[in-house]
């Protein structure tokens, strides 16, 4: 079935997940960036924490609700919520429904949900941006999550935005839809398991001959940019609204 | 039980396997091999929409499950096939022990069955001095080797052709050799002379259906006909959970199967049998027995959500899909089914007891979810798992036996901790100052996290920070 999407509004939240918030602001404010140069307004609702994923998927249901429900109030506007991560997106849009079924939250939590977009699908198919590459010429890959593309099945925008950029050279990883092995707690649970994953990630992404990766989400990020680094390779990462800022704004280059 | 010692040991199996160079690459390049298959195989088709059918045909099924198991049994016993049923797999093992002593067998012959592997019946058999074989290649591979199946479809996809030929060579003298036809035309060789010994022949089932009686056998290797037809007795042994309500439910069934397993349009051999070898026929076996298991099945099937486990019609997609599988390959899992599937539906057959580490032992990447041709939630089945390990849903019982395994206190205190935090905002703003204002403090080694990475260090200012400036500044 077809995506429907809605014309672009006058305002949005943002939902800015709480690894951008402590590890990764700057790809925070990109997104933000982004947003309102396309002509929105952003809100932030500064009571915002974290979506609650943490302990959802590692089965602690009491503490993710507890968190979650501490976000049900932030966006009392009829507004889309942006979030900067396939995977956050994917857990407030598809698991919230369920964390509150049978709940006094349950219709809030619905609703929210169906508020929930993701940054890249957002920029591309809400706002249809057109992005004006200010760079030098580089060859770039990319690494989409697996929520981004199999939860908020949005794998189509980060490569479509990444093709509007004139100088960039988008190369595609072997085996492109495999996990990069982070998973929340199963990258400590089962860390050799990851471990192995995550190598072969880097190996993958470093064979394209690119030497920068883009990607959705800043848990893939941390890891495959992580792994890298110990490893000494000289692949490094960042989120792609940091990469799309950086390119397209004319003084971004040197405010890095 | 040996078995369910074994099922404990995932960490130190996984480790061996990732260590293991042959194991990683045979499983890589089998994996690689038939994702690429199931991909070709379904290009001509509107793959979504049949996976549609498929979910809703085995939903169907399940929804009406003891009244199709009466029909079924009925349809059957009307056909000629004398029905058993068995809550667990010992009382399987002892109906068909019965039935081999009653016709004086002292060999079976044996198709491909996982549910034979779930039950262990050939150490059963073996224990009343009943010798049985293995014919399906890869399982025959797997006894002579004296190894369980490490995959469910494929169960000696972790051996390359240099292993099976040394293997051969060893145990039946057949001449070494990198020749796939020969190998298995010397494997033929030795099956012909076992099939006509053979007293009875044991098989699984693929679909069971309700309203004609039948069973359906589907293979590729035609010793799933040889064990059906020549021996005087054929044992067919199946989950409760293989039953479809009607004939026309099985073409879309079987389309998916073998699509998703093996990326073959159909397969060489799909066996129809319903009933033994009537008075003016020439072949077939004089007496067909059905054995219906339980073994844990009829829990599953109180719970709503745990329900969808039983839809599975076991074609290995999840494994083949899952970056998990491929890395540690079948055996780590120590359980018979392994992979995806057999992270959800083990805990159900041996409790999370014995279980505990195979629900959090995958990424939640999805990629089993997105192929399973009957569309059986994978990943959300494995936090309904992981929630009933730590019992961690106060408003939501937990059902699963040994539920609650995993609940350590001190883990229950850092969530308990974290969710606090995270649900009082200023606190949670104040704690972050702390650590951007600490940041250079920031630990460089974190446990299995930096083993492998290096550790992300705070940000100077966190986006609370940015934008908090930006709006006093602006105003």
């Amino acid at each position: 079935m077809a995506k429907l999407y809605p014309a672009k509004p006058e305002k949005v939240y943002f939902f800015g997940t709480c690894l951008i918030d402590m590890f990764y602001p700057d790809a925070g404010m990109a997104g933000i960036r982004l947003l309102e140069r396309e002509g929105i307004e952003v809100i932030y609702p500064q009571g915002q924490t974290c979506c609650g994923q943490p302990a959802y998927t590692s089965g602690y249901h009491d503490q993710s609700r507890q968190v979650a429900e501490a976000q049900l109030d932030l966006f009392p506007g009829d507004w889309p919520i942006v979030v900067p991560s396939g995977s956050c997106g994917g857990m407030m849009r598809e698991h919230y429904p369920q964390l509150f079924a049978g709940t006094a939250r349950a219709e809030q939590a619905q609703a929210v949900a169906e508020r929930i977009w993701e940054l890249t699908d957002f920029l591309l198919h809400v706002c249809q941006i057109r992005l004006q590459d200010l760079g030098e010429p580089m060859r770039v890959t990319l690494h989409t999550s697996c929520s981004a593309r199999r939860e908020m099945r949005v794998a189509d925008a980060g490569p479509a935005l990444l093709q509007q950029l004139d100088n960039v050279e988008l190369v595609e990883p072997e085996r492109a839809t495999e996990c990069c092995g982070f998973g929340g707690t199963f990258a400590v649970r089962h860390e050799q398991v990851s471990a192995a994953m995550v190598s072969d990630k880097v190996q993958a992404l470093s064979a394209t001959g690119a030497m920068a990766f883009a990607t959705t989400d800043c848990g893939c990020l941390m890891n495959i940019d992580g792994h890298a680094r110990k490893e000494q390779q000289p692949l490094s990462g960042e989120h792609i609204a940091s990469f799309l800022w950086r390119r397209t704004h004319p003084a971004a280059e040197d405010s890095r | 039980m040996s078995s369910q010692e074994a099922v404990r040991h995932f960490h130190p199996r996984a480790r061996d396997a990732l260590n293991n160079p042959r194991i990683r690459q045979n499983f890589r390049r089998a994996m690689d091999g038939l994702m690429q298959k199931r991909a070709t195989a379904l290009q001509d088709h509107d793959t979504e929409a049949l996976r549609d059918l498929g979910a809703a045909i085995r939903q169907r099924a399940l929804s009406q499950l003891p009244d199709l198991l009466e029909q079924l049994e009925a349809n059957c016993t009307r056909n000629g096939i004398q029905v058993h049923w068995a809550q667990d797999g010992d009382q399987a093992c002892q109906i068909i022990t019965d039935i081999c002593q009653q016709q004086g067998a002292r060999s079976v012959i044996k198709g491909k069955s996982m549910v034979s592997e779930e039950m262990e019946l050939n150490h059963h058999l073996a224990e009343v001095g009943i010798t049985a074989l293995e014919s399906d290649l890869g399982e025959y591979i797997v006894q002579l080797a004296e190894e369980t199946p490490s995959h469910i479809i494929m169960p000696a996809i972790h051996k390359n052709t240099e292993e099976i030929s040394e293997l051969l060579h060893d145990k039946t003298g057949t001449q070494r050799s990198q020749d796939v036809d020969y190998l298995t035309a010397s494997a033929r060789a030795q099956m012909r002379q076992a099939f006509q010994r053979a007293d009875v022949g044991l098989s699984g089932a693929n679909f069971a259906i309700a309203e004609t009686g039948t069973l359906c056998l589907v293979e590729n290797e035609g010793n799933g006909r040889m064990s059906t037809t020549v021996p005087p007795c054929h044992i067919a042994v199946t989950g409760i959970e293989k039953v479809v309500q009607h004939l026309a439910d099985v073409p879309p069934l079987l389309s998916l199967l073998t699509r998703s397993a093996t990326g073959q349009h159909i397969t060489t051999y799909l066996n129809m049998i319903t009933g033994p070898r009537k008075a003016e026929e020439q072949d077939g076996p004089q007496a067909v027995h059905l054995v219906l298991v339980d073994n844990g099945r009829s829990d599953i099937y109180q719970d709503d959500q745990l329900l969808d486990t039983l839809r599975c019609i076991r074609c290995g997609a999840c494994m083949n899909h899952c970056p998990v599988y491929t890395r540690v390959g079948g055996h780590t899992y120590g359980t018979t089914y392994p992979g995806p599937i057999g992270k959800i539906l083990m805990p159900h057959l041996l409790g999370l007891e014995d279980t505990r580490d195979l629900p959090s032992a995958s990424s939640l990447c999805g990629a089993c979810g997105e192929v399973c041709p009957v569309r059986i939630p994978i990943p959300e089945l494995l936090v309904r798992l992981r929630r009933e390990a730590v019992d961690g849903d106060s408003s939501r019982p937990s059902v699963v036996r040994g539920h609650g395994v995993k609940r350590h206190w001190t883990e229950v205190g850092v969530w308990r901790a974290w969710a606090w935090l995270n649900s009082h905002p200023r606190c949670y703003r104040a704690a972050l100052r702390l650590v951007m204002a600490l940041r250079f403090l920031s630990p460089r080694r974190l446990g299995g996290w930096t083993r492998y990475r290096k550790a992300p260090r705070p940000a100077a200012r966190s986006l609370h920070q940015h934008l908090l400036q930006r709006n006093r500044s602006s105003s």
